[in-house]
Parts: C-alpha cells; sequence; structure tokens
C-alpha cells in the first residue's frame, strides 16, 4: 500500500511552517487511510532537522548532498524521481510556495501524475484523492477529483492547516544520494535580500490600509490624510505596489511584512490570502469593501459594505471632530 | 531573440457579484468583464522589453474561443509581432496540465529562444502551465520571475520571488520558460487608436487536428482533474457589518477605535 508522504520544505536552515502543516494532514490522512505518513528531507547537514521531524512522522527519509544544499528544482527533481521509485507515495504533499510552484508542476509532468495546485483541503475517500482550491482570487470552492494513479500530488496552501501537538516515535532512514552531478541547465545562484526600505509599517500600532479599490495613485492623498488623523501608518497590498502606486515597504503580505497591529483598517482590499496571511494576527480588523461577498469580511470582526471614497472622508472629518 | 508568450483572456471578479451556473461546476460568465490575465500583461510587456533590448520579435498565443482574438489584438498593440489562437471544442474543461500539453504542441514546431507566461491565472489560479510546458518540451524554466537582470552567451540570469521579500537569483540554459511576477514592469498603455492599428493583423487559428492531437488528449479526458462542484466557501461567523449613512458608520468606526485602538 502507497504511503502519505510530505516534502519538507526548509530554507537558510530552518524548516518551514508549511512543513509541519502539511504533517498535521498528513497525519490525519494516514490515520483515516491506514497508510504510513513519512516525510522526505533533502538537504546537506541537515542531520538535525530530521531529529525535530522525527516526532512528527513515522518515517523521516532523509538524502544529505552538498548538491542539495541550495533549492534547485531540477536537482530536487532528479532526487525526488529516484526516492518515488523506492517509495511509492499514494499521496505526495508539497507547499504552494515558491519552492512548490516551481518543483511540483515539472514533477508531476515527468511522473506522469495527477497533480492539484494551491488546495485548501485534502481528501480521501474509497481511495479516490479529492482537493478543495479556491480560484477566483477566494471568491469560490471547487472540489476537484484527481484522476485514479498510483501515485498523486497536491500542493498545500501555507496557512490551510492549524497545527495541534503529537508527538510520534518516527526513525530516521538514511538514503544515500541520488544525485549524479550538478545540473548545468539551472544553477542556484545566490539570495538576495530585499534592499530595507525608510518605513518599518511592523512597528505602526495602528494600520490603514489601501488596496485595488483606491483605484488610481491620485486618491492615495485621501487615505495618507485619514492615517495622519488616526496618527495611523499608510501600509497597501500588492496591488497597489505592483502598480507603484506605493513603495515596496509599504506591503502587507506573503511576499511583504507580516503586521499585528492593535488595529487594521482595509480599505479596498479584497483580502486574498496571500495578504490575509500577513494581517491576520491583527487585535482588530475593519474592512471597508464594495462586495458584501469579498474574503476580507472572513477575518474582519467590522466589516463596511460600500463606497470608499463615500465613507472614508466622512470618516475622515468626524475623526478630526473627535481626536482633532 | 524570438520570444513566445502565453496570455489568456479572464473574467474580472475582484470587484462582481459571482453566482453559480446551472451545472454547478462553473461559475456564471454572463455579464462579466474579460480583460487580459493580470500577471500576462506584465509577461507581454517583459517579452517587449527584452525585444527591444536584445532584437528578435514576439509571438503571442492564446488558448480560448473568438473574444481572445481582443485580448491578443491588445498585445499586438503592446508590440508583439503574431498571434496565434489555439481553439477546438474538445479543449473545454481543460486543467493546468491539459492546457500545457496543448500549448505545447502549438510552440513546438516554432522558433523560440524564450516562453514567457503569467505566473498564474486570475480564475483558475493553477500556477502550474509554464513550469509543466517547460517538462513537457524538456527545457529549464524559472518560476515566479521578478527581474530579468541579463541574458547573455545563451544563458539567463533571473531574479524568483521568495517569501518575505527575499530573491533567490538563478542561471538558466536557454531555451527556457519564465513564469512572470506581477509588479516586475509597468506595462504600457494601449489606447483605441492603437488596437485599431493592428486590426487587419491576420491571427493564425488552430484547432485540435492541426495540432495533430487526439481528442483524448485535451479537455476532461486530457485531464489530470476534473471538477466536482463549485461552492461558496463557509463563512464562519463572518464580520459584524456596520450599517447607516456614512456618517452614523464614522461614528461607529469612532467608538471601535477608542474602545479597542486605544486611540484617545
Amino acid at each position: 500500500m502507497g504511503n502519505i508522504i510530505v516534502l519538507v520544505e526548509h530554507r537558510r536552515g530552518e524548516i518551514r511552517d508549511i512543513t509541519f502543516e502539511m504533517l498535521m494532514k498528513g497525519k490525519k490522512l494516514s490515520e483515516s487511510t491506514g497508510r504510513p505518513l513519512n516525510a522526505i528531507l533533502f538537504g546537506n547537514n541537515v542531520g538535525g532537522m530530521a531529529e525535530q521531524l522525527r516526532s512528527r512522522a513515522k518515517r523521516v527519509v532523509l538524502i544529505e548532498d552538498q548538491k542539495l544544499e541550495n533549492f534547485n528544482s531540477e536537482t530536487y527533481q532528479q532526487a525526488l524521481r529516484n526516492v518515488i521509485e523506492g517509495e511509492k507515495p499514494f499521496l505526495l504533499l508539497i507547499g504552494h510556495t515558491a519552492f512548490g510552484m516551481d518543483l511540483a508542476p515539472s514533477l508531476a509532468a515527468l511522473l506522469n501524475a495527477p497533480l492539484a495546485t494551491d488546495c485548501i483541503d485534502v481528501m480521501v475517500e474509497d481511495n479516490r484523492i479529492k482537493a478543495i482550491r479556491q480560484p477566483y482570487g477566494g471568491k469560490v470552492n471547487v472540489e476537484v477529483c484527481l484522476k485514479p494513479a498510483e501515485q498523486s500530488m497536491v500542493t498545500v496552501r501555507p496557512a490551510s492547516f492549524s497545527v495541534e501537538e503529537y508527538s510520534l516515535d518516527g526513525e530516521i532512514i538514511r538514503v544515500s544520494s541520488p544525485v549524479t552531478g550538478e545540473s548545468a541547465s539551472k544553477r542556484f545562484v545566490e539570495y538576495v535580500e530585499a534592499a530595507a526600505g525608510e518605513l518599518d509599517i511592523t512597528q505602526a500600532p495602528i494600520l490603514v490600509s489601501v488596496g485595488r479599490g483606491i483605484k488610481g495613485p491620485e486618491n492615495i492623498p485621501v487615505v495618507q490624510e485619514l492615517a495622519d488623523s488616526l496618527g495611523a501608518v499608510l501600509s497597501c497590498s500588492r496591488p497597489v505596489v505592483d502598480k507603484k502606486w506605493l513603495p515596496k515597504d509599504r506591503q502587507v503580505g506573503t511576499s511583504g511584512k507580516t503586521v499585528k497591529p492593535k488595529v487594521y483598517i482595509a480599505i479596498g482590499i479584497s483580502g486574498a490570502f496571500q495578504h490575509a496571511a500577513g494581517m491576520k494576527g491583527s487585535g482588530t480588523i475593519i474592512a471597508i469593501n464594495r462586495d458584501s461577498k469579498a474574503p476580507i469580511f472572513n477575518i474582519a470582526q467590522y466589516g463596511i459594505v460600500g463606497d470608499l471614497f463615500k465613507i472614508v472622508p466622512a470618516l475622515k472629518g468626524k475623526i478630526k471632530e473627535a481626536f482633532g | 531573440m524570438e520570444i513566445i508568450v502565453c496570455i489568456k483572456r479572464v473574467p474580472e471578479t475582484a470587484d462582481a457579484d459571482i453566482v453559480i451556473d446551472k451545472t454547478g461546476r462553473d461559475i456564471e460568465r454572463e455579464g462579466l468583464v474579460f480583460d487580459i490575465n493580470e500577471w500576462d500583461n506584465y509577461a507581454v510587456e517583459e517579452a517587449i522589453l527584452l525585444k527591444e533590448k536584445y532584437g528578435g520579435s514576439v509571438t503571442v498565443i492564446s488558448l480560448g474561443p473568438e473574444e481572445a482574438n481582443e485580448t491578443l489584438r491588445k498585445a499586438l498593440a503592446m508590440g508583439a509581432y503574431k498571434a496565434i489562437r489555439l481553439t477546438d471544442p474538445a479543449f473545454q474543461d481543460s486543467d493546468g496540465y491539459a492546457i500545457a500539453r496543448i500549448l505545447s504542441r502549438a510552440i513546438g514546431p516554432l522558433p523560440y529562444d524564450l516562453i514567457l507566461t503569467g505566473v498564474q491565472t486570475e480564475d483558475d489560479g493553477y500556477g502550474q502551465v509554464g513550469p509543466t510546458l517547460a517538462e513537457i518540451l524538456q527545457i529549464p524554466h524559472a518560476s515566479i520571475v521578478n527581474k530579468i537582470e541579463a541574458i547573455e552567451n545563451g544563458r539567463a540570469r533571473v531574479h524568483r520571488e521568495l517569501e518575505g521579500g527575499l530573491d533567490e537569483v538563478v542561471d538558466l540554459e536557454l531555451p527556457a520558460v519564465l513564469t512572470i511576477q506581477s509588479g516586475i514592469n509597468e506595462p504600457r498603455y494601449v489606447s483605441i487608436m492603437g488596437i485599431r492599428r493592428v486590426a487587419k493583423i491576420e491571427i493564425k487559428v488552430l484547432d485540435l487536428h492541426e495540432l495533430s492531437m487526439k481528442p483524448d488528449e485535451a479537455g476532461e479526458p486530457g485531464s489530470m482533474t476534473v471538477v466536482e462542484r463549485v461552492f461558496f466557501p463557509p463563512t464562519g461567523e463572518g464580520a459584524q457589518i456596520l450599517e447607516g449613512t456614512a456618517d452614523e458608520i464614522a461614528d461607529k468606526v469612532i467608538s471601535i477605535l477608542k474602545e479597542k485602538g486605544g486611540v484617545a
């Protein structure tokens, strides 16, 4: 019977949260299907990580090789192909992250394995693998069924599963590296840190944050004034940075900053998961959006459904009166 | 340098009311406004910037019905030289894998040094078509590219966007597939006059037969995943909605701020 396998994701010496989230889901699937839960760990000098994972999986398959020190989808693909021949996974879970998005699709094509990407849940019913995806920016859920196959793959959206305490007494299995040579067609060069911005939005007690709904750079001053009247800092979602309406150091979300202010006021932000991941730990979230079905209203405590261009000026006026 | 860009016409749903259609397996498209997928717009711009820097030409390809011509013409107006549309009733309900396979059959016979796609689409959001296409064509790929640093000696040096503001620099042998991240450039504006100027350029149309494909290689039979049902996400408790006039709502927000925000 095929295993349930989680591919461990780590970067610069740290196991990433998605790994524990996938192991949590994997453990539940392992219990409901009776299939063993294994973790596969690639890297160089990562024995400590294997120890750390021993309590979270039945087996930790460890392959160490200098050529696996930094992530390279081609080297990983070569190594995984070999390991999978021995492991015969029924289901291989990989994170839907910058790591998994570079690896899973081409690996699935190579193995001729069905793949469902960016899934927020995975189920096994009568040996059929089903998954829930969230297309259209999170506005609808879709249940997909993977074609029956010996081995299947699912990439998992970060923060889809909360991690509970459990402890397995797993064993570490060292496997010799199947990587034969350096990949010539794709080479890892280096990591580059984003230039530190002038502003640190993570320290602000109140954030007034704007999204695509602000429509144009000419409308930024209105929200800046609102922020000023509250003694708050102005931040934003990704589209605002992509369009160069505000600089990158103001961006909240997966590819920007994670913030936890006392109050977060989201203006014209739909609340896609990449944004939510960066702000859902805020104390109180107030959202203003035209669309009553916007995902932001699922994480906000207070919602205002309406035209931000009417509400923001009214709010600014009242705040000046109240706190002037 | 020959560059191919894969683009898609998608419904804009960020501000729209979504309705699930009668089949229960898709959303109702009637009444929605369509445009080029945002990530693809950045990919087209990047291709044109590369052409301006290194010479060569840009070809755009889209899989879709006749309406997809609008999207292709927009790319032509931006500076693409040729456009190809892939269409067939058998392509309906293709998943990310099947889409990549159809694209690979169209691209295979063409000359190319670089293939660009968007990181993902606004509608299906698979984020898999580019790297899958690369694997089928047996060429390298890099996904989530937010900077193309240099192209020289048959190799490309690009930045991949990782989480939390970190980039990874990779060096690839050409030809290669790059999936382009939003924000990599500032896509040029296309005027109605600009679109009119390219109205007469012929868009080459290819169907299943012309791509030498069998019906079971596309659509649902050629896909690895099948949609069973579409439903609205469970809302949980959701937000407490503040109602009233703009002024009344403002008063309510102020009392929340006083209570929760420590604003005096």
